[in-house]
């Protein structure tokens, strides 16, 4: 398996406070890979940064094997990487069919009517709801606009941040099983969730993340049931 | 009751200019989060550049007004790039002492190149008057001149910002413009095209303003300017529809206040107005109540 996505010893700062300490992990094509950890170990900042929302004070990004860092936020798209951002950030102020279009900016023109007919395929209540603004759509259905947008952009990986918080359960287990299916029709994941429980019974591999550092990886199965996993993280 | 007509008239016509300009204030607000007061002053330029062409090149009116929105244009681009564009990341109150000093800036310089003494303003619409109920009532050409453009820019532009790609991802910007940057947005693209058009809409009010008050001076821009800024907040600052409203409210409350209470006060009157309505509404009257869900 050929590596899609590698981070190598990245560093991040919030003005002085030293965020990500050196992580390094990667993501292989068709993989679903989560990084799970608590609040405020860096787990977005990770994200935002491979998305080049935040710029990392050293290390490397590679997407198949190009250099990442240093292209701007809204290059990184076109390169087949979409972030569906922490708390969605869905365009409250505009429809649930601009949204998607919104999505589709990088692509032609004349190929966003097809993938908005997909993107409402998999997601029929999107359809249902085209002309309403997404800020009258309930959670979940932001939760699925900004998936639906996400993908839009036909990306080869999916990074995904949070998509279960402040949802329902049965709400998170509806989300779980769309990103399973999407995994299965080819997208690779990367996964962001604290329902390290859900994550790691969907992912193929995991990274825990504790304060800004790698402290564990394997296989989803193995963290599943370590020890320290789940005294830490599932509760047990 | 003809006096009424024409002043609610009149008032509409001059808060047509108001609403042109505070449209440049609130989109620039809307997309790039500051307030540029060099706004009002690029108004002055693009009156200044309207009144060259007509007097010194004897160019026609058309031509003068076409030559005004493209200068305004670019101006307003190389202001954005040169002064706001290195501050992106800055504190919001530097940006802001930086419009100031633009808008000095810009006066000072027309004050270098068309010297202090107020130059006389012809009209650029050379039509009859309309005269209405046997002449009890005339309405000069500029009047409904100005009030048809700004009935034209306003459906221009939400036909812009609600059916073009360009003008969609705007508000996509305007409102996220992280998220935005995620779609693949290039966020300073975007607001160095909302410079252009709110700057090429100012030289239209630039002209209008000037040929229904002939009198041009390097100061000339700043009172519409802050009375436009007015207009946006009273409106509801970042909401185009807001800008339209407030600046036409305003423009009937001064005509009205001139008329009716006196001449000196009406500024005073103007600006109490906003300030009460602030009080009431703080977000203006159509500004957006932040509504987020969890």
């Amino acid at each position: 398996m050929s590596s899609m996505l590698k981070v190598e010893d990245l560093h991040v700062y919030y003005g002085s406070i030293h965020a990500i300490k050196g992580i390094s992990f990667e993501v292989n094509a068709g993989e679903i890979v989560t990084l799970i950890g608590a609040n405020g170990a860096g787990k977005s900042t990770t994200l935002n940064t491979v998305a080049g929302l935040m710029k990392p004070r050293t290390g490397t990004v590679l997407f198949e094997d190009k250099p990442l860092i240093g292209v701007p936020a809204h290059k990184i798209v076109s390169h087949g990487m979409a972030l569906c951002p922490e708390g969605r950030r869905v365009f409250l102020q505009m429809t649930v069919q601009e949204n998607l279009e919104m999505g589709g900016f990088t692509r032609p023109a004349a190929e966003i009517q097809q993938s908005i007919e997909s993107v409402y395929t998999r997601f029929p209540r999107l359809k249902e709801r085209y002309k309403q603004t997404a800020g009258t759509l309930s959670g979940g259905e932001q939760q699925m606009l900004a998936m639906g947008r996400a993908l839009m952009s036909r990306p080869k990986l999916l990074m995904l941040d949070e998509p279960s918080m402040g949802l329902a359960p049965i709400l998170v287990e509806q989300i779980f099983d769309i990103i399973k299916e999407l995994h299965k029709t080819g997208t690779t994941i990367l996964l962001v969730e604290q329902n390290a429980q859900a994550a790691l019974s969907i992912a193929d591999r995991a990274y825990v993340l504790e304060t800004g550092k790698i402290s564990m990886s394997g296989s989803a199965k193995e963290l599943l049931h370590d020890e320290r996993v789940q005294k830490a993280y599932l509760g047990g | 009751m003809m006096n009424l007509l024409l002043n609610l008239i009149n008032g509409i016509s001059l808060g047509s200019v108001y609403a042109i300009i505070a449209l440049g204030y609130t989109m620039v607000y809307g997309i790039a989060k500051m307030l540029n007061f060099a706004h009002g002053d690029v108004i002055m330029v693009g009156a200044y550049i309207c009144y060259c062409s007509m007097s010194y090149l004897n160019l026609p009116p058309v031509v003068g007004v076409i030559l005004a929105v493209i200068v305004c244009t670019v101006l307003g681009i190389v202001i954005e790039r040169l002064a706001y564009k290195p501050l992106r990341s800055a504190p919001s109150l530097a940006v802001l002492i930086t419009a100031i000093g633009v808008s000095y800036f810009l006066q000072n310089a027309a004050l270098l190149t068309w010297k202090s003494d107020p130059k006389v303003f012809t009209s650029v619409v050379n039509l009859p008057s309309l005269s209405l109920f046997d002449g009890r009532l005339t309405i000069s050409a500029v009047t409904i001149v100005t009030v048809l453009a700004n009935i034209v820019i306003m459906i221009a532009l939400t036909t812009f910002t609600g059916k073009t790609k360009m003008g969609k991802s705007m508000r996509a910007v305007s409102e996220d413009n992280g998220a935005a940057q995620l779609m693949g947005i290039d966020v300073n693209r975007t607001i160095s095209m909302t410079f252009a058009i709110g700057s090429g809409l100012a030289a239209i009010a630039g002209v209008l303003l000037c040929s229904a008050y002939p009198t041009l001076m390097p100061t000339t821009g700043s009172m519409p300017g802050i009375k436009a800024f007015t207009a946006a907040v009273l409106g509801g600052i970042g909401s185009i529809p807001g800008a339209m409203l407030g600046g036409i409210l305003l423009g009937v409350i001064e005509i009205f206040a001139k008329a009716y209470i006196s001449t000196q006060l009406s500024d005073a009157i103007v600006f109490a107005v906003l300030i009460i309505v602030l009080l009431i509404r703080p977000t203006g009257l159509l500004g957006k109540q932040i509504r987020e869900k969890v």
